[in-house]
């Protein structure tokens, strides 16, 4: 094994036996209306580690309260504050116990009962603190990339994604499973044509049949809508069809064997490279559109326990995520040179022969490695917490197509 | 990178990928290329791709090692490869897309 994957660092001790590389305070509203109280509990408590997700709806989607629960259950969370305005369907009490159940301090109000604005903010910035306190008793306890998951998408495509972005993101997949670690790729829209490619990595003929499944949902939806994941953009920058495009998506997946297939929420069972799969399942009410945003992407893997989600960008991007620190990585070098400040991994040596692709996926997990030790990503740095949880269908939040 | 370079990905691929605007002439090859140079025969713009070989109608256009398509017609090696003459297997809507800004032509704004 090469140097950087033989690295450790200390993470935090979870009650369920996860390892997390953060130690952060979660602010989770459950309504719209709760947003702006929890937003301020979050700003006034003026520190790194307090973080912001919630639920507009007023009317519950099981799809985004398995969501919410799966951040909760996050390993980079250590604690959590439940804030509701009082009417909403959404039950923050509820989230605030399954918090306490992993061990972690877990409070909840409704903001109508606070009595207000002011007197609710007060009363949640005085728990966040008493919280970070008691933060700083979580055991450490040393980490490996045995025990890290990590989750890849791409938004913003251009033709060195597919050249060189995406490629070292597949090199270094395919060292972080020889490791023992997790990876998880997305975007199976961006697959179109490459069926037999992902079948013929199946791990077994059950996850070939759920592969299977999942592509034919996937290109189902494409064809009723006449729509494929390409854009005019995509072709005047060189991209002649939807297959090219998708192959220069899926070499993020490296080469290894797929474990099988994660419906959004969903934790892999155990380590090696599986497939999120955040297509909408058939539904009456039709509701959920595939790829909303880049930030639903992230918030998708963060969901199935990503600590840390790459995005990789050609053209460029400044999001980041509010619980997994974010990587960005573009295999174009104008694009890092000119969005320095954002950028977190230039790939685009490979492009100019300065680098061979495994000294860049090389150099790519010693990043990681930095990153889960503790220092700042780009977007963690400059303050970005972007989450983003929709309205959608999904039949179970289990990834089994078949009962275990 | 001024001077004509394009990268090929996998050895059994029959385009490469221009890194700049090409003109025709000679062009180096990075990556995974069987030779260190070809030449082209027209221009060719930064991110798209070029022959590598004569490529017969119906034949798949080969990248990453495999088919994203196939020539609609047939293609002198050296000679610029996109939807003038070549399409999708899947995406019947994109043969029908402006070769230069890939807008769509099939929608009517009136």
């Amino acid at each position: 094994m090469s140097d950087a994957m033989t690295r450790a660092w200390l993470g935090y001790a979870r009650k369920n036996g996860k390892k997390g590389i953060r130690n952060r305070v979660l602010v989770v509203y459950t309504v719209k209306c709760a947003e702006h109280v929890a937003r301020q509990i979050v700003a006034e408590a003026r520190d790194g580690d307090v973080e912001l997700v919630g639920f507009d709806g007023c009317t519950d989607n099981q799809y985004a309260v398995n969501q919410l629960i799966s951040l909760i259950r996050h390993p980079n969370v250590g604690a959590v504050l439940a804030v509701g305005l009082g009417c909403e369907y959404t039950q923050p009490e509820w989230l605030a116990k399954i918090a306490a159940d992993e061990g972690k301090p877990a409070d909840w109000f409704f903001i109508q009962d606070a009595g207000g604005t002011a007197k609710a903010i007060s009363r949640g910035v005085a728990w966040v603190r008493d919280a970070l306190e008691a933060l700083q008793q979580v055991p450490r306890v040393e980490m490996t990339f045995a025990d890290l998951v990590i989750g890849a998408e791409c938004g913003g495509s251009d033709y060195t994604s597919g050249l060189a972005g995406n490629i070292v993101v597949g090199r270094f997949f395919d060292r972080l499973v020889d490791a023992g670690g997790t990876a998880i790729f997305e975007e199976i829209v961006e697959a179109v044509g490459l069926d037999w490619f992902l079948t013929s990595r199946a791990v077994d003929v059950r996850v070939k049949a759920e592969l299977q499944h999942t592509y034919d949902k996937a290109l189902d939806y494409c064809r009723h809508a006449r729509q494929y994941s390409i854009s005019p953009g995509n072709f005047a920058g060189g991209l002649s069809t939807i297959e090219e495009k998708s192959m220069g998506a899926v070499v993020k997946s490296g080469t290894r064997p797929i474990q099988g297939v994660l419906k959004v929420s969903a934790f892999p069972s155990r380590p090696g490279l599986w497939l999120l799969d955040s297509t909408p399942d058939p539904y009456f009410m039709d509701f959920g559109i595939t790829n909303p945003s880049d930030n639903e992407g992230l918030t998708d893997l963060t969901a199935s326990g990503a600590h840390i989600v790459f995005l990789v960008t050609g053209r460029g991007n400044v999001v980041g995520n509010a619980i997994a620190p974010c990587v960005k990585i573009t295999g174009n070098a104008e694009t890092y040179a000119r969005m320095i400040d954002d950028m977190d991994f230039n790939a685009g040596t490979t492009l100019e022969g300065a680098e061979t692709m495994d000294a860049c996926a090389e150099r790519l997990a010693d990043m990681v490695a930095d990153i889960a030790e503790g220092a700042p990503s780009k977007s963690e740095a400059l303050g970005h917490r972007e989450f983003h949880i929709i309205y959608k269908y999904q039949d179970k939040a289990g990834c089994r197509m078949e009962e275990e | 990178m001024s001077e004509n370079t394009a990268f090929v990905i996998d050895r059994r691929d029959n385009v490469a990928t221009a890194l700049n605007p090409l003109e025709p002439g000679e062009v180096r090859l990075l990556g995974d290329a069987a030779a260190s140079f070809t030449v082209i025969s027209e221009p060719i713009p930064k991110g798209h791709k070029l022959a590598l070989r004569d490529i017969p109608a119906g034949e798949g256009i080969i990248k990453y090692g495999i088919p994203i398509g196939h020539a609609t017609r047939a293609i002198a090696g050296g000679s610029w490869v996109h939807l003038h003459v070549m399409a999708s297997n899947y995406d019947e809507r994109s043969s029908h897309l402006d070769i230069n800004t890939g807008a769509p032509k099939d929608t009517r704004y009136e």
